[in-house]
Parts: C-alpha cells; structure tokens; sequence
C-alpha cells in the first residue's frame, strides 16, 4: 500500500511538473512508459525506424499473439466465417442489436474497401471483391488506444502482447474508440443484457457505459484451448493463430511462405493480424 | 427565549428526522442474516470462514488483477478439487444460490457491490442457456 | 462578499429563476441518462463523442480566453484592463466548471471518474488535462478571489498572489493546448492529426473569450450601472479582431491542405462539413447549413469589427458583431470540429450525428448552470466595484 502511495506521488509530482509546459519532461515520461512496456532492444528497433523512415517490426522477444486470416480459404467457404463470428458471439455473450448505433462487435465481416482503406480497390479481383473480409481488433504491438487510455482500463499483457480490456476500471470515456485507426471498439450504450440470445455460463456479460472488443479469447487461451474464431474453422486453416516471435509456429511458417497485408501499417501501430487475400 | 414558537416545533421536526431510520423500523433492529452455506456440501472455501467474511472483496480484487492484469491463471485446489480464480469460476461453483448467500448480507449491509452488473449468477446463466 | 449574491433588483432573481429552471431541466435529463446509459444520446458507434465533449472543446477555449485580460495588465501593465480583469478570471471559472460538467455527463461510468487519479497515467492525454483543468479552475479561484478582497479593502494585493497570477497565464494556454492534444494525436483521424489545431484552438478562444467579456459589460452597463471604460473596450475589441483573423486564416490552411494535396483522407471531413459527403448515392450533409452560417458569420463580424462607426460609436452594432463572432466560433469548435473527426469512420463508413431531446436537455443545463455561476461571480464583481465608488 506505502509503496503504491509513494508510487502514486512520484508521478503525480513528475507530470505535475511536465504539466506547467516542459515538453521535454513530457517525452521524457513518454518513452519511459514506452522502454518499460518494451524492456529491452527497443533501441535497435528504434534505430531501424529511424534509418528506413518506416516503422520496422522490432527484434522478436516474448510471446507476441498474433492471427492469419487466410481469404482464399473463406472466399471459397464464406460459411466459415459466419461460424468463426457466432462462435465469437456465444463465447462471450456478446449482445445483438438490430440497430447500427448501438451495435457490439468484437468480429465481424466488411467489404475490401472498408477494411483496407489505404490500399487501393481500384479494378480489384472478382473474388476480392465479393468476399467479406473478416474484422476484428489488430492487438497492435504498439496500440493508439492503451496509450489514450487515461486508467489502464485498456493495456498490453506483458506475457502475450494481447491488448485486453478490464471493464472493472474502464470509466467509460471513449478516448480509446477515438484513438483506435481501425474501427475494432465498441461502447455499451445501454444495458445488453436483455440483448444477449445465450449466456455462456462461464463469461461475463459487460455493463452499460464501459468499452469492448475482441480479446483473443484470453479466457479460452488460459485453458489450452483456441480462440474460439480459430476453433469455428478448425482443419481448414482459415484462420492460424499463433506466436508471432516463434519461428517454429505454425504461423510463422504460414507467414514465411504466403504473402500476407496488414491494415493500414502506415500509421505504425504493427497490427498482429496479416490477411492472405 | 426568542422566537420560542418557531424553535421548539422546528426542533422536534429535525430530531424526527434524523432518527427517522430507528422508529420508523418500530425500535428493532432487522434479524442478523445467515447466509446459506454451500447446498452442496462443501466444507472448506479458500480461506477460514473469519477471513472470507471479513476480506472477501478484496480477495475478489486479487484474484481480478491477477486473471486480468498479470496472466496469473493458477488455479485455487480446495479439498483436491481444482478451481479457476474468478467470481462465476469459484465462488458460485459451491455457493451457488445467489439470493441466499450473497444477497442476503448485502441486503442486510445496504451494501451493492456491482459485481452481478457483469458476472452471472448460476440462476441467471441457466435463464438463457446454451440450446445446442 | 458572498453576500452580494443574496440582495438584487426584481430583474436579478428572474434571470436567476430563468436559468434555474433550465438547470432543473438538465437535472432531470441527467436522471433518466444516468439511469439508462449514454443510449439516451444520439451518440453512436461510429460517433462516439457528441454535444458534450464539443461543448466541453469550445468552453476550455472560453476559459483560455480569460488570459487575454490577464495578460496585458499584468504583464504589460495595461491600466484600462483593472476593472475587468476580474471579469475574466470569473468567466474561466464558469466555463471550466461547464467543462467539468461536461467530461461528467459524459462518461459512461461517471462514478468512476476518479480512476484518472487512482490509476494515474502519464501516457495518456487526458491524464493531462486533467491536471491543467483542475489547476487552471483553482488558480482563477485563488487570484480572483484574492484580488477581489484586497481591492474591497482598497489595499494592495499580497505580493505572492502574484507568483500564481503569473503562473495562471500558462495554464491558460496549457489547458487549451492540451485539450488539442486529445485530438491532434490520434492516428487514423486525419481531420484531427494536425499540428495546427492547437493554435488553431488558442486563435479562436482569444476571439471568443474576449468577445462573451464584451456581452457581459455590455449587459452589466444597461442592468447593473457598470462602465468597463472605452479603452478597455476598444483594445479587447482589437485582440477579438486579430484572433478572429488568425484563426480563419488558420481554417483556410487546413482547406487548402485539404485541397491541393488530394489526398482523400485530408479532403473528406471538410468536405462533409462544407459541402456534403456523397456515399453510395447518399449525400450526407447535416453541417453544411450551419458551417455556411458559421462563415458567413465570421466574416460578417469581421467586417463590422473593421467599420470604425460600428467598433467605437455604435454599442448595439459591437454587441452584435460580438454575438456574431461567438456563435461562428462556436459552430466551428463546437460542433463542426469534432462531429467532422469521426466522419467518415477508420471503415470509410458514414454516420451522421443528431442530438435527442434528452441530450440537448443535459446540454442547456449544464450552459445554464455556468451563466449562474458567472452570473453570482459578476454580482459580487460588481457589488465590490460599487462599494469603493460610495
């Protein structure tokens, strides 16, 4: 407890201080933030970015989850799709509004166009085209919405590089749904419990006035279990998900041989979701 | 004395007031509630009765930020039985009338922890059950 | 001096009970949204600020604003200023306390706002504002109230009142800087990811502050027999001018980035905002009339504010450029500024944004309750002037 005081007052007296309009002492606090969250040999990856100008994946190190999303597989099966998202839907008593202002999604689907906004579709393959893509949250290595978070509601777990959520803390005041470039959160503009189809017993359901999204099934991982997209479409390899520092994971294998996109990796928040088209 | 007419009478409306709680419950204090012990049988939680009575909450927060925050899963073995640290996970697992085991302090206590805004009783999960 | 609040003209107590019963009305709309959720809001997925945090936008400028009397007569001894001074730091105190009221309605978990100083987060940009908010509202309280007694006494002010009313002038610019800050640094929102919108912000404010100092002496020399003096009313008439100017300059350069360079992400938000998006065959284009009222505003005012006649003679016609100036600025900020951010969504996907009953209820209210604490602040302001000229 002193030691969280003391904790408490050291950075209250440090961004009081940055407050007054020391900017230095405010990207002092900021890289400190960022060097804890990255430990060590963020200084190559720092220097790597600064040569090419872009942003480069740092140094592999600790787990870092990570999914493949192989198109060409639910192109020619759209049904998977649509089982991976009601799988999602029951895992976690996601509720379902008929109205699009009040919606919840943690996955779902969207055209091409929508989910890869920079890249062109332009004369784009029929296939393509025509196919709904799967979306959900990028679990960012370097995610917009932790770092606009103003409670640590929304934060990187160290062990597996998934950006989760604790709705315990969240006060509800969208700053992540601003911050996130993809779309990938939701607010609960009333209580969904009456909108909720069935209860998996052992989840929650969330309250009105707090933040969600897709949490990669840290609940399912934790029993050695998949997440419960991957499992919808298991055997067809649809969907990999898998560590992304490992070179031995299946994903990494899938990663080294296919071609894969990112969206919008301009804005340098290193999504770990990679679409095969 | 000044303005005894308006004084006194004002008096007594406040003392009213502020003591409303005691006789408008007729002078008695409700019955001390006895929370329903598990109807399973389970003898042993995981903690004695003293300290589950008294820290319950904030064995709760503990085991909130260690599932959420820290990726520490580990499960709680009470009498060779195996649970998952979480609310819904443990505790309703054996104590699984709601109604009568939490609510019935709580009531009592005027207290309304938010847990059940988010985590489902046993009663409530079943309301909507899983068909396939 | 708190007493100066309870005695009044007729007038006094109806103006009060006016707005009164518009905070009654918030309250009781703040209820039913509290009970609810925040699905009383027309407030959306895709658009998930609203009213409130662009009111909250614009009135962090209304309280920056205030630094505009501050700073000329503290810092180069402005003499004509003495007067109004004071009405300046109470008019950031009513403003920040809008502000607050407005971060509280809203949250969706507003008992747990204090999680911001429970779980302090240095990355975070409201974490910041925070911090410069509550310090900014304390500061004009501590000054103004300081000054204020002194003056009553008819005695100097202490000399370390002047440490925080030097201290306040940074915080002023701070709070606003800060409050672009929430905006300018998210990725994927271009219309917001710009390095001008700070100053862009500060322009503006210094326009809009200065110019509701203008309306209140205005009023206060018809109802309550307080004369700010011609100088003081010719020189914030000039700083209105200049950062009214500035900052359309400032608008014009995001047009023309917008523009020239083509590219889509740039050119959509101000398209929605000026001309309509079209999406699918569907124009969405609920802004457009009032950001063409907000430009024609503007220069309207502009204009007014260049005839020496309107400026110096006519008292209606610098109350009106003056009314005209602040809602131009206020359709800019608070409401174009942020509704046109999340359109379209990181998706290419359009929602437009309409207020309900209930909102705009909450709304008014909370704007009510600050005319009622400026109006209290202005009333003891004014008393205490009196009582030195008796």
């Amino acid at each position: 407890m002193d030691k969280q005081r003391r904790k408490f007052l050291k950075i209250a007296g440090a961004t009081a201080l940055a407050g007054i309009g020391a900017p230095a002492l405010v990207r002092l606090s900021a890289s400190n933030a960022l060097a804890s969250e990255h430990e060590h040999g963020a200084a190559e990856g720092h220097a790597a970015e600064a040569a090419h100008g872009a942003p480069v994946e740092e140094a592999p190190q600790g787990v870092r989850l990570g999914m493949v999303i192989d198109m060409r597989k639910i192109s020619e099966q759209p049904e998977l799709l649509d089982g991976a998202i009601a799988a999602c839907i029951d895992a976690h008593n996601i509720p379902q509004f008929d109205n699009r202002k009040s919606e919840i999604k943690w996955i779902w689907k969207a055209p091409f166009e929508n989910v890869f906004t920079g890249e062109s579709s332009y004369h784009l393959a029929k296939t393509v085209k025509e196919t709904d893509f799967a979306v959900l949250c990028n679990h960012c290595d370097d995610p917009p919405c932790v770092r606009a978070c103003p409670t640590q509601a929304t934060f990187k777990v160290k062990a597996n590089g998934i950006v989760a959520m604790d709705f315990h803390r969240c006060i509800g005041c969208r700053f992540c749904m601003a911050a996130c470039p993809y779309g990938a959160r939701s607010f609960n503009w009333q209580d969904p419990r009456p909108y909720i189809k069935k209860y998996n017993k052992d989840f929650p359901s969330r309250m009105r006035g707090v933040v969600e999204k897709c949490n990669f099934c840290g609940e399912r991982l934790a029993l050695g279990q998949e997440p419960a997209c991957v499992e919808a479409c298991k055997g067809t390899g649809a969907i990999v998900f898998g560590d992304l520092n490992d070179a031995q994971s299946e994903i990494r294998q899938l990663l080294d041989k296919e071609f894969t996109i990112q969206r919008n990796p301009s804005l340098g928040t290193k999504p770990s979701v990679f679409y095969i088209v | 004395m000044y303005n005894k007419g308006t004084i006194i009478p004002g008096l007594i409306i406040f003392v009213l007031f502020v003591t409303f709680p005691i006789w408008f419950n007729g002078l008695k204090a409700a019955t001390v509630p006895k929370p329903e012990l598990p109807p399973g049988g389970e003898k042993k939680c995981v903690e004695s009765v003293e300290y589950m009575r008294a820290n319950h909450m904030q064995l709760l927060n503990e085991w909130r930020d260690n599932v959420l925050r820290d990726g520490n899963r580990t499960v709680v073995t009470v009498d060779g039985k195996d649970y998952r640290k979480g609310l819904q996970l443990a505790c309703m697992q054996c104590h699984s009338n709601k109604e009568k085991f939490c609510d019935s302090c709580h009531t009592y206590a005027a207290v309304k922890p938010y847990c059940w805004d988010c985590h489902l009783s046993p009663k409530e999960a079943v309301s909507k059950e899983e068909t396939h | 001096m708190i007493e100066k609040t309870l005695k009044g003209k007729p007038a006094y107590w109806i103006w009060l009970a006016f707005l009164g019963m518009f905070m009654a009305v918030g309250v009781a709309c703040y209820a039913r949204q509290y009970l609810f959720g925040l699905g009383m809001t027309g407030m959306s997925r895709d658009v998930s600020w609203g009213l409130y945090i662009s009111q909250f936008t614009f009135l962090v400028g209304v309280a920056a604003g205030g630094v505009m009397l501050v700073l000329p007569y503290y810092v180069h001894d402005f003499k004509a200023f003495g007067k109004i001074t004071i009405l300046g730091e109470f008019l950031a105190i009513g403003a920040i306390t809008m502000c607050l009221l407005f971060i509280m309605a809203d949250l969706g978990q507003p008992t747990r706002a204090l999680n911001v100083v429970f779980h302090p987060t240095p990355h975070s940009m409201l974490f910041y504002d925070m911090i410069v908010l509550n310090g900014y509202l304390f500061l004009n309280i501590l000054c103004g109230w300081v000054i204020l007694t002194a003056e009553r006494k008819q005695v100097h002010p202490p000399k370390w009142i002047y440490f925080f009313v030097y201290l306040s002038i940074p915080f002023a610019v701070s709070i606003h800087t800060v409050t672009a800050m929430l905006y300018c640094g998210l990725p994927g929102r271009h219309f917001w990811l710009s390095a001008i919108i700070a100053p862009r912000f500060l322009a503006s404010a210094f326009a809009a502050g200065p110019a509701l100092i203008i309306i209140a002496c205005l009023i206060l020399k018809r109802v309550a027999n307080f004369d700010a003096g011609k100088k003081a009313m010719d020189k914030l008439v000039t700083i209105i001018m200049y950062a009214a100017l500035l900052n359309t300059f400032f608008v014009f350069l995001e047009v023309f980035v917008g523009y020239y360079s083509n590219i889509p992400g740039h050119k959509h938000s101000i398209e929605y905002l000026f001309f309509g998006l079209e999406h699918h065959g569907h124009v969405y284009n609920n802004l457009v009339p009032f950001m063409w009222t907000s430009v024609v505003l503007n220069f309207g005012a502009l204009g007014l504010f260049a005839w020496p006649y309107a400026r110096k003679k006519n008292e209606f016609l610098l109350g009106l450029s003056c009314v005209m100036i602040f809602i131009a600025l206020w359709i800019d900020k608070g409401l174009g500024f942020v509704f046109a951010g999340f359109v379209p969504n990181p998706l290419d996907e359009i929602t437009e944004y309409i207020p309900t009953a209930n909102e705009l209820g909450i709304t008014l209210g909370i704007w009510a309750t600050g005319f009622f604490v400026v109006t209290l602040l202005y009333k003891i302001a004014v008393g205490v002037e009196h009582e030195i000229e008796e």
